[in-house]
Protein backbone atom coordinates (compact mmCIF):
# COMPACT_ATOMS: atom_id res chain seq x y z
CA UNK A 1 0.00 0.00 0.00
CA UNK A 2 1.45 3.30 -0.97
CA UNK A 3 1.91 6.22 1.74
CA UNK A 4 -1.05 8.02 2.02
CA UNK A 5 -1.15 11.73 0.09
CA UNK A 6 -2.08 15.02 0.82
CA UNK A 7 -2.65 17.39 -1.81
CA UNK A 8 -4.82 20.35 -3.00
CA UNK A 9 -7.62 20.93 -5.65
CA UNK A 10 -9.62 23.58 -6.79
CA UNK A 11 -13.03 23.25 -7.85
CA UNK A 12 -15.93 25.26 -8.33
CA UNK A 13 -13.23 28.45 -7.61
CA UNK A 14 -12.16 27.63 -4.12
CA UNK A 15 -9.51 25.71 -2.86
CA UNK A 16 -9.76 22.52 -0.96
CA UNK A 17 -7.17 20.71 1.12
CA UNK A 18 -6.81 16.36 0.25
CA UNK A 19 -5.93 14.70 3.21
CA UNK A 20 -4.49 11.31 3.70
CA UNK A 21 -5.64 10.25 0.33
CA UNK A 22 -4.97 6.75 -1.52
CA UNK A 23 -2.63 7.40 -4.53
CA UNK A 24 -5.90 5.92 -7.02
CA UNK A 25 -8.89 7.33 -5.69
CA UNK A 26 -10.81 8.86 -8.71
CA UNK A 27 -11.48 12.69 -8.84
CA UNK A 28 -15.43 11.23 -8.60
CA UNK A 29 -14.73 10.00 -5.13
CA UNK A 30 -12.79 12.48 -4.12
CA UNK A 31 -15.78 15.34 -5.08
CA UNK A 32 -18.05 13.28 -3.42
CA UNK A 33 -16.70 11.53 -0.33
CA UNK A 34 -14.56 13.88 0.81
CA UNK A 35 -15.76 16.83 -0.16
CA UNK A 36 -19.32 16.61 0.01
CA UNK A 37 -19.97 17.97 -3.49
CA UNK A 38 -22.40 14.90 -4.45
CA UNK A 39 -23.85 16.75 -7.81
CA UNK A 40 -21.43 14.47 -10.05
CA UNK A 41 -23.16 10.77 -9.60
CA UNK A 42 -21.26 7.57 -9.03
CA UNK A 43 -22.56 5.06 -11.63
CA UNK A 44 -20.71 2.58 -13.95
CA UNK A 45 -17.05 3.66 -12.63
CA UNK A 46 -15.70 2.90 -16.25
CA UNK A 47 -16.81 6.33 -18.36
CA UNK A 48 -20.01 4.33 -19.95
CA UNK A 49 -22.61 6.32 -18.09
CA UNK A 50 -21.44 10.04 -18.29
CA UNK A 51 -23.05 10.97 -14.95
CA UNK A 52 -19.97 11.80 -13.05
CA UNK A 53 -18.88 14.61 -16.00
CA UNK A 54 -17.14 17.59 -15.05
CA UNK A 55 -14.99 20.01 -16.44
CA UNK A 56 -11.51 19.62 -15.86
CA UNK A 57 -9.63 23.04 -17.27
CA UNK A 58 -12.41 23.55 -19.42
CA UNK A 59 -12.88 20.09 -20.82
CA UNK A 60 -15.43 18.14 -20.18
CA UNK A 61 -14.46 14.94 -18.54
CA UNK A 62 -15.94 12.00 -16.57
CA UNK A 63 -14.53 12.44 -13.32
CA UNK A 64 -14.68 8.45 -12.39
CA UNK A 65 -11.71 8.07 -14.85
CA UNK A 66 -10.04 10.92 -13.46
CA UNK A 67 -6.81 10.74 -11.10
CA UNK A 68 -7.74 13.10 -8.35
CA UNK A 69 -4.07 12.86 -7.73
CA UNK A 70 -3.25 14.36 -10.66
CA UNK A 71 -6.03 17.31 -10.91
CA UNK A 72 -3.67 19.44 -8.17
CA UNK A 73 -3.09 22.99 -10.55
CA UNK A 74 -6.16 22.90 -13.12
CA UNK A 75 -9.63 24.18 -12.57
CA UNK A 76 -12.73 21.87 -11.87
CA UNK A 77 -15.96 22.94 -12.43
CA UNK A 78 -18.84 20.31 -11.07
CA UNK A 79 -22.59 21.30 -11.53
CA UNK A 80 -22.88 22.83 -8.22
CA UNK A 81 -20.25 25.36 -9.48
CA UNK A 82 -22.99 25.96 -12.53
CA UNK A 83 -24.67 28.37 -11.71
CA UNK A 84 -26.37 31.40 -13.96
CA UNK A 85 -24.31 34.99 -13.27
CA UNK A 86 -22.45 33.45 -10.19
CA UNK A 87 -25.81 33.41 -8.31
CA UNK A 88 -27.90 30.00 -7.38
CA UNK A 89 -30.25 30.96 -9.96
CA UNK A 90 -30.67 28.01 -12.82
CA UNK A 91 -28.64 28.23 -15.69
CA UNK A 92 -30.57 28.32 -18.91
CA UNK A 93 -30.18 24.85 -19.48
CA UNK A 94 -31.57 23.72 -16.28
CA UNK A 95 -34.31 25.79 -16.48
CA UNK A 96 -35.06 24.33 -20.28
CA UNK A 97 -34.86 20.47 -18.63
CA UNK A 98 -37.51 21.74 -15.73
CA UNK A 99 -39.92 23.17 -18.64
CA UNK A 100 -39.46 20.68 -21.09
CA UNK A 101 -39.71 17.77 -18.25
CA UNK A 102 -36.78 16.60 -19.34
CA UNK A 103 -36.09 15.10 -15.88
CA UNK A 104 -37.68 12.14 -14.40
CA UNK A 105 -35.42 10.73 -11.82
CA UNK A 106 -32.82 12.93 -11.92
CA UNK A 107 -29.89 10.71 -11.71
CA UNK A 108 -28.30 11.39 -14.91
CA UNK A 109 -29.96 15.17 -14.73
CA UNK A 110 -26.06 16.96 -13.78
CA UNK A 111 -24.04 14.81 -16.34
CA UNK A 112 -26.22 15.58 -19.30
CA UNK A 113 -27.08 19.56 -18.10
CA UNK A 114 -22.96 19.63 -17.78
CA UNK A 115 -23.04 17.74 -21.33
CA UNK A 116 -25.12 20.53 -22.86
CA UNK A 117 -23.37 23.03 -21.67
CA UNK A 118 -20.44 22.05 -22.85
CA UNK A 119 -22.41 21.33 -26.48
CA UNK A 120 -23.88 24.78 -26.49
CA UNK A 121 -20.64 26.56 -26.18
CA UNK A 122 -18.74 25.01 -28.62
CA UNK A 123 -21.98 24.67 -31.09
CA UNK A 124 -24.82 27.73 -30.47
CA UNK A 125 -27.32 25.89 -32.79
CA UNK A 126 -26.62 22.67 -33.24
CA UNK A 127 -28.63 19.85 -35.64
CA UNK A 128 -30.05 17.08 -33.74
CA UNK A 129 -27.91 14.75 -35.21
CA UNK A 130 -24.94 17.10 -33.72
CA UNK A 131 -27.10 16.79 -30.44
CA UNK A 132 -27.20 13.08 -30.67
CA UNK A 133 -23.48 12.31 -31.20
CA UNK A 134 -22.76 15.36 -28.66
CA UNK A 135 -24.83 13.03 -25.53
CA UNK A 136 -23.71 9.48 -26.59
CA UNK A 137 -21.96 9.09 -23.67
CA UNK A 138 -24.62 10.34 -21.08
CA UNK A 139 -27.29 7.39 -20.94
CA UNK A 140 -30.64 7.96 -19.09
CA UNK A 141 -32.70 4.79 -18.47
CA UNK A 142 -35.91 6.85 -17.75
CA UNK A 143 -36.95 9.36 -20.74
CA UNK A 144 -36.31 7.33 -23.89
CA UNK A 145 -34.44 11.09 -24.63
CA UNK A 146 -36.89 12.70 -26.48
CA UNK A 147 -37.36 15.67 -23.35
CA UNK A 148 -33.97 16.04 -23.32
CA UNK A 149 -33.55 16.62 -26.92
CA UNK A 150 -36.20 19.02 -26.58
CA UNK A 151 -34.85 20.57 -23.49
CA UNK A 152 -31.53 20.86 -25.63
CA UNK A 153 -33.73 22.50 -28.37
CA UNK A 154 -34.89 25.12 -26.48
CA UNK A 155 -31.80 26.18 -24.65
CA UNK A 156 -30.11 26.52 -27.99
CA UNK A 157 -32.92 28.84 -29.43
CA UNK A 158 -32.95 30.53 -26.45
CA UNK A 159 -29.81 31.57 -26.73
CA UNK A 160 -29.78 31.88 -29.86
CA UNK A 161 -33.15 34.21 -29.46
CA UNK A 162 -31.07 36.34 -26.71
CA UNK A 163 -28.00 36.82 -29.11
CA UNK A 164 -30.32 38.11 -31.57
CA UNK A 165 -31.87 40.46 -29.24
CA UNK A 166 -28.15 42.02 -28.10
CA UNK A 167 -27.06 42.65 -31.90
CA UNK A 168 -30.19 44.67 -32.20
CA UNK B 1 5.06 12.55 -2.62
CA UNK B 2 4.94 9.59 -4.74
CA UNK B 3 2.73 11.37 -7.58
CA UNK B 4 5.08 13.25 -9.95
CA UNK B 5 3.77 15.36 -13.22
CA UNK B 6 7.18 16.15 -14.82
CA UNK B 7 7.09 18.99 -17.32
CA UNK B 8 9.55 17.25 -19.88
CA UNK B 9 10.44 14.08 -21.05
CA UNK B 10 13.56 14.07 -19.70
CA UNK B 11 11.98 14.58 -15.91
CA UNK B 12 9.62 11.91 -16.89
CA UNK B 13 12.48 9.48 -16.93
CA UNK B 14 14.00 11.07 -14.11
CA UNK B 15 10.66 10.91 -12.21
CA UNK B 16 10.42 6.73 -13.39
CA UNK B 17 14.35 6.13 -12.44
CA UNK B 18 13.24 7.59 -8.74
CA UNK B 19 9.84 5.28 -8.50
CA UNK B 20 10.87 2.31 -10.82
CA UNK B 21 7.30 0.86 -9.76
CA UNK B 22 5.09 4.15 -11.04
CA UNK B 23 2.43 3.82 -13.81
CA UNK B 24 2.51 6.28 -16.52
CA UNK B 25 -1.19 8.31 -16.63
CA UNK B 26 -1.79 10.26 -19.88
CA UNK B 27 -5.57 10.77 -19.96
CA UNK B 28 -6.43 7.89 -17.83
CA UNK B 29 -9.61 6.14 -19.58
CA UNK B 30 -8.25 2.76 -19.63
CA UNK B 31 -5.81 3.24 -16.48
CA UNK B 32 -8.69 4.33 -14.45
CA UNK B 33 -10.92 1.20 -15.10
CA UNK B 34 -9.10 -0.91 -13.67
CA UNK B 35 -8.10 0.97 -10.63
CA UNK B 36 -11.67 1.34 -10.21
CA UNK B 37 -12.40 -2.21 -10.52
CA UNK B 38 -9.11 -3.31 -8.02
CA UNK B 39 -7.21 -4.75 -11.02
CA UNK B 40 -4.43 -2.31 -10.78
CA UNK B 41 -3.24 -0.96 -7.69
CA UNK B 42 -0.97 1.56 -8.34
CA UNK B 43 2.24 2.87 -6.07
CA UNK B 44 3.22 5.43 -7.71
CA UNK B 45 2.14 7.83 -10.70
CA UNK B 46 3.87 9.65 -13.10
CA UNK B 47 1.54 11.71 -14.86
CA UNK B 48 1.85 13.39 -18.23
CA UNK B 49 -0.23 15.82 -18.69
CA UNK B 50 2.28 18.98 -18.07
CA UNK B 51 5.05 17.24 -21.08
CA UNK B 52 3.78 20.48 -23.57
CA UNK B 53 6.24 18.19 -26.11
CA UNK B 54 3.85 15.43 -26.02
CA UNK B 55 0.85 17.90 -26.55
CA UNK B 56 2.68 18.82 -30.15
CA UNK B 57 1.78 17.76 -33.88
CA UNK B 58 2.84 19.00 -37.08
CA UNK B 59 1.46 18.52 -40.45
CA UNK B 60 4.44 19.11 -43.51
CA UNK B 61 5.74 17.74 -46.74
CA UNK B 62 7.49 14.83 -44.91
CA UNK B 63 4.74 13.47 -43.14
CA UNK B 64 2.54 13.91 -40.16
CA UNK B 65 4.05 13.89 -36.12
CA UNK B 66 2.02 13.54 -33.71
CA UNK B 67 2.74 14.20 -30.22
CA UNK B 68 1.84 10.38 -27.97
CA UNK B 69 -0.59 13.16 -25.76
CA UNK B 70 -2.92 14.48 -28.63
CA UNK B 71 -6.13 13.59 -27.45
CA UNK B 72 -8.99 11.87 -29.78
CA UNK B 73 -10.67 15.08 -29.96
CA UNK B 74 -7.68 17.19 -31.09
CA UNK B 75 -7.34 13.95 -33.81
CA UNK B 76 -10.52 15.89 -35.01
CA UNK B 77 -8.96 19.17 -35.83
CA UNK B 78 -9.12 20.43 -38.81
CA UNK B 79 -5.68 20.38 -39.93
CA UNK B 80 -5.23 16.62 -38.75
CA UNK B 81 -8.73 15.60 -40.29
CA UNK B 82 -7.74 17.09 -43.54
CA UNK B 83 -3.99 15.37 -43.31
CA UNK B 84 -5.18 11.83 -42.06
CA UNK B 85 -8.64 11.80 -42.19
CA UNK B 86 -9.32 8.15 -41.46
CA UNK B 87 -7.36 9.31 -38.18
CA UNK B 88 -10.18 11.43 -37.31
CA UNK B 89 -12.76 9.22 -38.34
CA UNK B 90 -11.27 6.32 -35.89
CA UNK B 91 -10.82 9.24 -33.20
CA UNK B 92 -14.68 9.85 -33.87
CA UNK B 93 -15.76 6.42 -32.81
CA UNK B 94 -13.88 6.24 -29.96
CA UNK B 95 -16.47 6.39 -26.60
CA UNK B 96 -17.87 9.54 -25.87
CA UNK B 97 -17.43 13.32 -26.21
CA UNK B 98 -15.75 12.87 -22.36
CA UNK B 99 -13.45 9.75 -23.16
CA UNK B 100 -12.63 11.94 -26.58
CA UNK B 101 -11.31 14.52 -24.58
CA UNK B 102 -9.30 12.73 -22.18
CA UNK B 103 -7.75 9.66 -23.64
CA UNK B 104 -4.55 10.00 -26.08
CA UNK B 105 -3.21 8.53 -28.85
CA UNK B 106 -0.36 7.53 -26.99
CA UNK B 107 -2.37 5.94 -24.66
CA UNK B 108 -4.23 3.84 -27.67
CA UNK B 109 -0.83 3.10 -28.36
CA UNK B 110 0.23 2.07 -25.35
CA UNK B 111 -2.80 -0.28 -24.25
CA UNK B 112 -2.23 -2.07 -27.82
CA UNK B 113 -6.02 -3.20 -27.16
CA UNK B 114 -6.82 -5.53 -30.25
CA UNK B 115 -10.07 -3.25 -30.30
CA UNK B 116 -8.17 0.01 -30.14
CA UNK B 117 -10.07 1.97 -32.79
CA UNK B 118 -6.58 4.21 -34.01
CA UNK B 119 -4.48 0.92 -34.27
CA UNK B 120 -5.53 -0.32 -37.80
CA UNK B 121 -5.06 3.10 -39.05
CA UNK B 122 -1.77 3.28 -37.98
CA UNK B 123 -0.66 -0.04 -39.41
CA UNK B 124 -2.82 1.09 -42.89
CA UNK B 125 -0.69 3.91 -42.55
CA UNK B 126 2.42 2.56 -42.03
CA UNK B 127 3.22 4.66 -39.37
CA UNK B 128 6.46 5.32 -36.43
CA UNK B 129 6.78 5.19 -33.31
CA UNK B 130 8.88 7.22 -31.70
CA UNK B 131 9.75 6.08 -28.32
CA UNK B 132 12.67 7.33 -25.81
CA UNK B 133 13.93 5.93 -22.65
CA UNK B 134 17.15 6.18 -20.68
CA UNK B 135 19.25 4.28 -22.70
CA UNK B 136 18.01 6.78 -25.47
CA UNK B 137 15.86 7.69 -28.06
CA UNK B 138 14.75 4.86 -30.88
CA UNK B 139 11.71 4.56 -33.67
CA UNK B 140 9.98 1.05 -34.23
CA UNK B 141 7.69 0.70 -37.31
CA UNK B 142 3.94 0.16 -35.83
CA UNK B 143 3.74 -3.33 -37.23
CA UNK B 144 6.48 -4.35 -34.73
CA UNK B 145 5.26 -2.31 -31.83
CA UNK B 146 2.61 -4.49 -31.17
CA UNK B 147 3.36 -8.36 -30.00
CA UNK B 148 -0.11 -9.25 -28.49
CA UNK B 149 -3.29 -8.46 -26.75
CA UNK B 150 -2.49 -5.36 -24.76
CA UNK B 151 1.46 -6.39 -25.26
CA UNK B 152 4.26 -4.33 -26.63
CA UNK B 153 7.77 -4.32 -27.87
CA UNK B 154 8.65 -1.32 -25.32
CA UNK B 155 11.54 -1.89 -23.29
CA UNK B 156 10.78 -1.08 -19.29
CA UNK B 157 11.06 2.67 -18.95
CA UNK B 158 10.17 3.76 -22.29
CA UNK B 159 8.12 5.83 -22.64
CA UNK B 160 5.87 6.76 -26.52
CA UNK B 161 6.92 10.48 -27.08
CA UNK B 162 5.16 10.65 -30.77
CA UNK B 163 3.75 8.62 -33.71
CA UNK B 164 4.82 9.67 -37.38
CA UNK B 165 2.43 8.89 -40.68
CA UNK B 166 4.30 9.65 -44.15
CA UNK B 167 3.15 11.67 -46.55
CA UNK B 168 -0.08 9.89 -48.21
CA UNK B 169 -2.08 11.62 -51.28
CA UNK B 170 -5.58 9.62 -51.83
CA UNK B 171 -8.66 8.24 -50.39
CA UNK B 172 -8.52 7.02 -46.41
CA UNK B 173 -11.70 5.09 -45.20
CA UNK B 174 -12.53 3.79 -41.21
CA UNK B 175 -15.18 1.26 -40.58
CA UNK B 176 -16.14 0.00 -37.37
CA UNK B 177 -19.00 -2.11 -36.43
CA UNK B 178 -20.26 -2.51 -32.96
CA UNK B 179 -23.47 -2.87 -30.97
CA UNK B 180 -23.86 0.69 -31.23
CA UNK B 181 -22.62 3.62 -33.36
CA UNK B 182 -21.34 5.70 -29.98
CA UNK B 183 -19.48 4.43 -26.76
CA UNK B 184 -18.62 0.86 -27.70
CA UNK B 185 -15.60 -1.12 -28.37
CA UNK B 186 -15.37 -2.41 -32.08
CA UNK B 187 -16.30 -5.54 -32.83
CA UNK B 188 -14.87 -5.57 -35.96
CA UNK B 189 -12.81 -2.66 -37.77
CA UNK B 190 -11.41 -1.54 -41.16
CA UNK B 191 -9.18 1.16 -42.19
CA UNK B 192 -8.13 1.53 -45.80
CA UNK B 193 -5.84 3.84 -47.18
CA UNK B 194 -5.06 4.46 -50.64
CA UNK B 195 -1.87 6.33 -51.88
CA UNK B 196 -2.70 8.10 -55.63
CA UNK B 197 0.99 9.31 -55.99
CA UNK B 198 2.32 5.47 -54.95
CA UNK B 199 -0.45 3.69 -56.63
CA UNK B 200 -0.65 1.36 -53.27
CA UNK B 201 -3.49 0.14 -51.17
CA UNK B 202 -3.35 -0.65 -47.66
CA UNK B 203 -5.72 -1.65 -45.29
CA UNK B 204 -5.56 -2.52 -41.48
CA UNK B 205 -7.84 -4.89 -39.60
CA UNK B 206 -9.17 -4.05 -36.11
CA UNK B 207 -10.59 -6.93 -33.26
CA UNK B 208 -10.16 -9.61 -36.17
CA UNK B 209 -6.23 -11.01 -34.63
CA UNK B 210 -4.24 -10.46 -31.23
CA UNK B 211 -3.05 -7.59 -32.90
CA UNK B 212 -4.06 -4.88 -35.56
CA UNK B 213 -3.92 -6.69 -38.79
CA UNK B 214 -2.15 -5.65 -42.46
CA UNK B 215 -4.35 -7.92 -45.15
CA UNK B 216 -1.14 -7.92 -47.97
CA UNK B 217 -2.70 -10.16 -50.05
CA UNK B 218 -5.75 -8.53 -50.22
CA UNK B 219 -3.38 -4.90 -50.79
CA UNK B 220 -1.47 -6.39 -54.01
CA UNK B 221 -4.69 -8.03 -55.82
CA UNK B 222 -6.55 -4.09 -55.16
CA UNK B 223 -3.32 -2.50 -56.89
CA UNK B 224 -3.29 -4.81 -59.85
CA UNK B 225 -6.76 -4.50 -60.04
CA UNK B 226 -7.65 -0.90 -59.63
CA UNK B 227 -7.70 1.39 -62.73
CA UNK B 228 -5.68 4.19 -61.64
CA UNK B 229 -6.42 6.49 -64.05
CA UNK B 230 -10.66 5.86 -63.42
CA UNK B 231 -11.05 4.26 -59.91
CA UNK B 232 -14.62 5.21 -60.30
CA UNK B 233 -15.00 2.89 -62.96
CA UNK B 234 -13.08 0.24 -61.82
CA UNK B 235 -15.14 -0.65 -58.42
CA UNK B 236 -16.60 -3.57 -59.89
CA UNK B 237 -17.77 -6.50 -58.42
CA UNK B 238 -14.68 -8.67 -59.44
CA UNK B 239 -12.36 -5.82 -57.06
CA UNK B 240 -14.34 -5.46 -54.63
CA UNK B 241 -15.54 -8.88 -54.02
CA UNK B 242 -11.92 -10.05 -54.69
CA UNK B 243 -10.60 -7.30 -52.24
CA UNK B 244 -13.17 -8.30 -49.88
CA UNK B 245 -12.50 -11.91 -49.82
CA UNK B 246 -8.97 -11.41 -49.10
CA UNK B 247 -9.34 -9.71 -46.86
CA UNK B 248 -11.79 -12.06 -44.91
CA UNK B 249 -9.16 -14.94 -45.70
CA UNK B 250 -6.54 -12.47 -43.92
CA UNK B 251 -8.71 -12.23 -40.60
CA UNK B 252 -7.72 -14.46 -37.53
CA UNK B 253 -11.16 -13.74 -35.51
CA UNK B 254 -11.45 -15.53 -32.32
CA UNK B 255 -14.85 -16.12 -30.22
CA UNK B 256 -15.04 -13.84 -27.07
CA UNK B 257 -17.52 -11.97 -24.93
CA UNK B 258 -18.13 -9.27 -27.33
CA UNK B 259 -18.78 -11.56 -30.71
CA UNK B 260 -17.69 -14.87 -32.29
CA UNK B 261 -15.36 -15.40 -35.30
CA UNK B 262 -18.05 -16.61 -37.72
CA UNK B 263 -19.63 -13.01 -37.27
CA UNK B 264 -16.52 -11.23 -37.39
CA UNK B 265 -14.56 -13.07 -40.59
CA UNK B 266 -18.27 -12.18 -41.76
CA UNK B 267 -18.37 -8.51 -40.68
CA UNK B 268 -14.62 -7.46 -41.34
CA UNK B 269 -15.83 -8.50 -45.52
CA UNK B 270 -18.47 -6.73 -45.71
CA UNK B 271 -16.59 -3.45 -44.12
CA UNK B 272 -13.63 -4.32 -46.48
CA UNK B 273 -15.57 -4.51 -49.73
CA UNK B 274 -17.75 -1.24 -48.41
CA UNK B 275 -14.48 0.60 -47.69
CA UNK B 276 -13.04 0.26 -51.43
CA UNK B 277 -16.42 0.71 -52.91
CA UNK B 278 -15.96 4.54 -50.77
CA UNK B 279 -12.58 5.17 -51.29
CA UNK B 280 -12.99 4.59 -55.35
CA UNK B 281 -16.24 6.58 -55.26
CA UNK B 282 -13.79 9.82 -54.54
CA UNK B 283 -12.33 9.52 -58.18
Amino acid sequence: MADPLSYRIRVNGQSHDVCDAWIGESLLFVLRERLGLSGAKNACEQGECGSCSVFVDGQLVCSCLVLAATVPGAEVVTIEGLTAGGGTALTDVQQAFLDEGAVQCGFCTPGLVMTVHDLLERDTLPSELAVREALAGNLCRCTGYGRILAAVARAASGRAGTNRDSAR
Amino acid sequence: MSVAAPASIPGVLDAWTDRPDATLVAGGTDIMVDVNFARRRPSSVIALHNVGELRERSVGDVGVTIGAGVTYTELQDRELATAVPALAQAARTVGSPQIRNAGTIGGNIGTASPAGDTLPVLVALDAVVDVQGVGGTREVPIDELFTGPKRTALAAHEVITAVRVPPCRGPQEFLKVGTRNAMIIATVSVALVLDRDARTVRVGLGAVGPVALRAVEAERFAEATIDWDDPVRSADATLLTGFADRVADAARPIDDHRSTAGYRRHAVQILARRALQRACSHG
